[in-house]
Parts: structure tokens; sequence; C-alpha cells
């Protein structure tokens, strides 16, 4: 056995736990979560079925952590997991998985086929078997500090842009505040104006706020891959930064991953609770419309409809607050068929946007997002996750669709009342 | 040996044989799951949830809205056979008396013919999952032997019963005697097959819901 399989199997031994044995011997193969999973559903193959993606890791389970298993293997029966074996997996564990969390709504006997996957991926990315384009991420976070290579210069040149653009200071370092903004790589690189946004709103709503220039980004691919340590970096960078300032809450970027991975998955990978709340842009936002510190004027009557990241909502709770946000300024908006809790994933997440080989694939699975935004007819899509959007954007293109699209933070500080934002 | 001996060696040994592997199965196949153990989630939950876990025990038996349309068959099938199954284990006036005289307990049967219904209802499902199985691409891919073996543990209790009630194919005393040792060997086999899932769903549904939950997330 190669040194490479034995640990990528080791990793397997280490996240095994009763909510997998569990799993395993629940499952029923009644196919229902290939029905759910967009990866099934718009190429027809089985291989897609989401527990099917967990093959080796059962196998492994079976032989090691059941008594028949054990009993089979000592006499040499039973299935094995090879080398070969996972690397024919990583396309499924990896390419045509985005975590959104779709099949673990769905099964009748209750498994978290999600969870299991962004366990496996520990394993796998172990073994040497996670695809190139996160491998490059991971790498990059290692030497670089940042997924997308982003450094400091080039996110205090967009810091440095959206207070010119919008005439507002924007604090770097400043101790003492109550919040601290992070960003995701995506959002620093292309989608800057919602910083910009952010500042105004918050000037409006008179909010004590700071970005650091040790921890402006919060993309986390140590997750994505599966590889703790990096992810333990990553998050300790932001938990550093969030400590020494002082702040009492971070605000985590519209990113659903990157929430995902500071709020729930962060305390998590350095052993103990944090000092300060991580709440989300759009809690936050929502939090505020209810207290009344953020006025808006006028309402679009463009027809808008909303895609609900599936971190935000699936796996993260906040299905209300977007549409709060969009009603808020929006006079014609349209939900999508499977809306909310249901809504489909836009193709590109849980790392899937950064495997260029995953490409055609993630094109392909785009068809029922356009399903579903053609059903609404609006001629303007709002989402929360920069990621999403800029995935959503290539499928649009790809598929030479004239959907316009929107960030809601943007959305929001574009109706701001005058005479506060001015 | 006479269809009258097997019937008292049904009732008697066989019977204790395999209460004896069910339970002991059970129990092993429980510590092999809670062994494992759960890390302690150190990440703050969301305030409100903590029942998250018991109730999607509960709210899981219901169909999934969003798959509903596009699975239909499925769920018809499932629901007809699971229900039909508990009709005629738990409302067949002689089981019922069997659980009295042995457990101590009773409760109210449903009128015969209707059991009986509901009973050839839930053979009809049976036999509808396994043709569908064969032939939907996505079971027929994940199936192996176990599911194969599991739906044969189930038909034969279901089956025999509904023969050695209508006192059909062969005689009574040795139908009866083959209903009483099929559902031993579903006992038997059942901590071992996916049949373990009637036990084990209930604790999937607990550590999903919970972990939904934990983060805030509608169930
Ligand atoms: S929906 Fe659940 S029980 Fe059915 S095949 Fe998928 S994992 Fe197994
Ligand atoms: S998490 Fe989403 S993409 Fe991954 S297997 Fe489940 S339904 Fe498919």
């Amino acid at each position: 056995m190669s040194a490479s399989l034995e640990r990528g199997l080791n990793a397997f031994r280490e996240v095994m736990d009763a909510p997998i044995a569990s799993f395993f011997n629940s499952c029923v193969h009644c196919g229902l979560c290939a029905d759910a999973c967009l990866f099934h559903t718009e190429t027809g193959d089985p291989k897609y079925t989401p527990i099917h993606k967990l093959e080796p890791l059962r196998k492994l389970w079976k032989r090691e952590y059941t008594v028949l298993g054990k009993l089979a293997s000592l006499v040499g029966l039973g299935e094995t997991v090879s080398d070969v074996e996972l690397e024919e997996w990583s396309p499924l564990v990896y390419d045509s998985c985005t975590l959104c969390g779709r099949c673990t709504l769905v099964c009748p006997v209750g498994n978290d086929i999600t969870y299991m996957i962004r366990k496996m991926r520990e394993g796998m990315a172990a073994a040497g078997h996670a695809p190139a384009g996160l491998v490059e991420a991971s790498r990059r976070t290692i030497e670089l500090g940042s997924p997308m290579g982003i450094k400091l210069k080039a996110f205090m040149a967009q810091v440095h842009g959206q207070e010119e653009e919008t005439g507002i200071e924007i604090p770097v370092d400043k101790a003492g505040t109550d919040y601290l903004v992070i960003m995701s790589s995506m959002e620093i690189l292309g989608y800057p104006e919602y910083l910009g946004s952010l500042a105004r709103i918050f000037r409006q709503a008179g909010i004590s706020w700071t970005v650091s220039s040790e921890a402006f980004e919060a993309t986390n691919s140590g997750i994505q891959i599966g590889v703790s340590d990096i992810a333990r970096q990553i998050v300790s960078r932001v938990v550093d930064a969030a400590e020494q300032l002082g702040v009492k809450y971070v605000i985590s970027p519209e990113c659903g991953h990157a929430f995902s991975a500071l709020r729930w998955e962060g305390p998590n990978l350095i052993g103990r609770p944090y000092k300060f709340e991580v709440v989300h842009v759009l809690e936050l936002l929502d939090q505020l419309r209810k207290d009344g510190r953020l006025k808006t004027e006028g309402k679009t009557d463009k027809a808008l409809t909303l895609h609900d990241p599936c971190q935000i909502v699936r796996r993260g709770g906040i299905v209300a607050e977007p549409r709060n946000l969009v009603n808020m300024v929006a006079s014609d908006f349209r939900e999508m068929e499977d809306p909310g809790m249901y809504n489909w994933c836009c193709g590109g997440g849980g790392g899937v946007s950064a495997i260029t080989g995953a490409e055609e694939l993630r094109f392909k699975v785009f068809r029922i997002k356009k399903r579903q935004i053609e059903g609404t007819g609006a001629g303007t899509m709002v989402t929360a996750c920069a990621n999403c959007r800029n995935v959503l954007e290539e499928g649009l293109e790809h598929y030479k669709m004239d959907t316009r699209m929107i960030g809601i933070t943007e959305l929001v500080a574009e109706h701001l009342k005058q005479e506060d934002a001015s | 040996m006479s269809d009258m001996a097997l019937l008292l060696w049904a009732r008697g040994p066989g019977l204790q044989i395999a209460l004896t592997v069910f339970i002991i199965g059970m129990l092993l196949k429980l510590f092999e799951i809670f062994s494992l153990g759960r890390k302690k989630d150190l990440s703050t939950p969301r305030p409100g949830k903590a029942w998250s876990g018991w109730k999607t025990i509960f709210s899981r038996s219901l169909p999934d809205r969003t798959l509903l349309k596009r699975t239909f068959p499925t769920y018809l099938m499932g629901y007809t056979f699971h229900i039909g199954f508990f009709i005629a284990l738990l409302f067949f006036a002689p089981h019922i008396e069997l659980f009295r005289k042995t457990v101590g307990l009773g409760w109210p049967a449903l009128p015969t013919t209707l059991v009986d219904g509901v009973t050839l209802l839930s053979i009809v499902a049976l036999l509808l999952m396994l043709g569908y199985r064969l032939y939907h691409p996505v079971k027929r891919f994940l199936s192996t032997f176990d599911d194969y073996a599991s739906w044969a543990l189930t038909m034969a209790p279901l089956l025999s019963g509904y023969l050695a009630v209508h006192h059909l194919l062969l005689p009574y005393t040795l139908m009866l005697a083959i209903h009483i040792l099929s559902v031993e060997l579903l006992l038997v086999f059942m901590p071992f097959t996916k049949l373990f899932h009637t036990v084990s769903l209930f604790i999937s549904r607990w550590y999903n819901g919970d972990a939904l939950g934990h983060k805030g997330a509608r169930l």
C-alpha cells in the first residue's frame, strides 16, 4: 500500500464518527437523493447519486467499523479501497458536489450526505486526489496567504478606490470598533463595490467598523479541499485580527462558504469558541432595517428574482432576511420555483468553481438554474454571494441569457435615503 | 418432521433463538455506532433550535414537497408498503393476541377484512418496488445483494401470512409454521442487513436535524 493511500485511509478513519456510521447503516438505496442533486437531475447519470459519491468511505467503514466486516476481513473477504479507486472517485467527490446540502434535506432516513462528502474530502486530499485547481488555491493560501493570491496592496487599492468612489473614509485597523468587515476573495477581485456599499449603509446607520490589513479575506480553500491545517490557518488569521482589534462582531462576507467556514467550522478548527460573534452581512442589514437604522427610498419597478446561496439558506438558516431587504427596495419581486430552503445551487459552490476541469459539467448543470430564472420572467437576478454571482454570470454568458445580476448589498445601497447617503 | 412438530418448534425454540440473535445483534450494532462518538460542536448554536433533532425524527416521515413532483412512484410505493406492513403487524387480531400473551400488552384490532385488504396492497406495493428497483436506472445502479435479500426477507412473512389466513397453497398448519419461521428469519437478519434502518433511521434523523438546527436552518 502506498504511503499516500495510507494517509488517505487514516484521514478516513479520523473522520469516522457515530453520525457517519449511522448514516451508512441507514441507507436503503431508495435513490431519492439522486433527484435532489443537480448533477444527477441535469445529466441523468446514476453515478452522480449523492450516496454513491461516498462508496470508498463506506467500504472502509464496512470493513473496519462493523462486526461482520471485521469478520470478513479476517478470513480475507470483503472489499478494500485502492488508490486507483480513490483517484476514480475524485471527480465525484469534488467536481460534481458543491456541498449544496439538498440531498441532506430529502433523504427519508435522514442521512446528512453533505456532511459525509465534506468529511470524505479530508481523506481524498490526504491521499493526493484533490483536483489541481483546489490544490493550487491551497498552495497560494500557504505561500501568499490568499487562495486567489490577493496581496495586501491589491486589497488596499480596492479600499482606496471605494473611498474615492463614495467619498467616505474606510477605517483600516481601527481598534475598539464594534464591527470588523471581512470580504471574500471574489468580492475583493471582482466586486469591490460591495465594500463601498457597506461604507454608505454603515455611515447612515451610524455603525463603528473597520477592515483589517491582517485579515481581509475569509474564503477558505482549506475547507473546500478538505485540509484542516490550512483551514485552521485561514480562520486563525481572522480570529487573531478580530481579537487583537477587540471588535464585538465580525461581519462575514456574503459568500456562503466563507460564512460556513467562519461561523460553523472555525471554532471547531481552532478548538475553542470565539471572543466575538460572527454575523452574516444579511443578518446585520436586516437587523438594521428592523431597528429603523437602514432607511431607503423609492422602489425599483423592474422585475427581480433572487438566487439563494446554498450555504446561506440551507446550511445557514438565512431565508427571510434577503427577502425582507429585496422587498424593501423592489416592487416586483418574483420567487423562483423551489425558492429558499430548496433553491438550486449555482453549480460552483464548495470549491467547484476553482476546478478548471469541471467547467463543462458546471455549465451542463447550470440548466436547472436557467430554467428557474426563465420561469420567473425577471430580467434581473439578485444574489448574496460573490462566488455564486461570478458562477451565475458565467452561466448566463454561456447560455447567452441577458439576465442582469446585482449583489443584494449594492441593491440596498442604491436606494439609500439621499439626505443621509449622498 | 410433521407440520405440527415444525409449528411447535417455530413457536418454541425457534422463536427463542431468533429473539436472542435479534437482541444481541441489535445491541452490537448500536454499540458499533455509538462507540464512535461525536465531537462536540464548539460553534455557538443559533438560539431556539434545541429540539431540531427530535423534530426531524418525525418531520422526515413526511414527503419532501419538491421531490414529490419528481419522484412520485417511489413515495407512493414506499408509503403503501410501510403503512400496510405496520397495520398487518400491529392491528391483526391474532398478532395482538400474541402480544398480549407474551408482553402483556394489547390494543383493539382492526376488522379482519380491512387488515386483509391492506396486506394485499402492501404485497402489491412490495412487488412493484422490486420491479421499480430493477427498472429504475439509479435504484438498479445502487442495488446490492443486501437489497434483494432484504426484499425477500420482508416479502416472506407478508406473503406467508396472507396465504395462511386464506388457507391457500399449503395446509394451514404448515403455512403458519412457515409464516412464523419467516418472521424469525427476518428478526435474525434485521441487525445485519439494510433492514437495520428500522432502528438506525431514528439515530440518523436525529443527528441530521440536530446539525441543521444548530445552524438555524429550517427543517
Ligand atoms: S436518499 Fe438516503 S436512503 Fe435513499 S439512497 Fe440516498 S442516502 Fe440512501
Ligand atoms: S451536496 Fe448538493 S451537489 Fe453535493 S451530492 Fe448533495 S445534492 Fe449533490
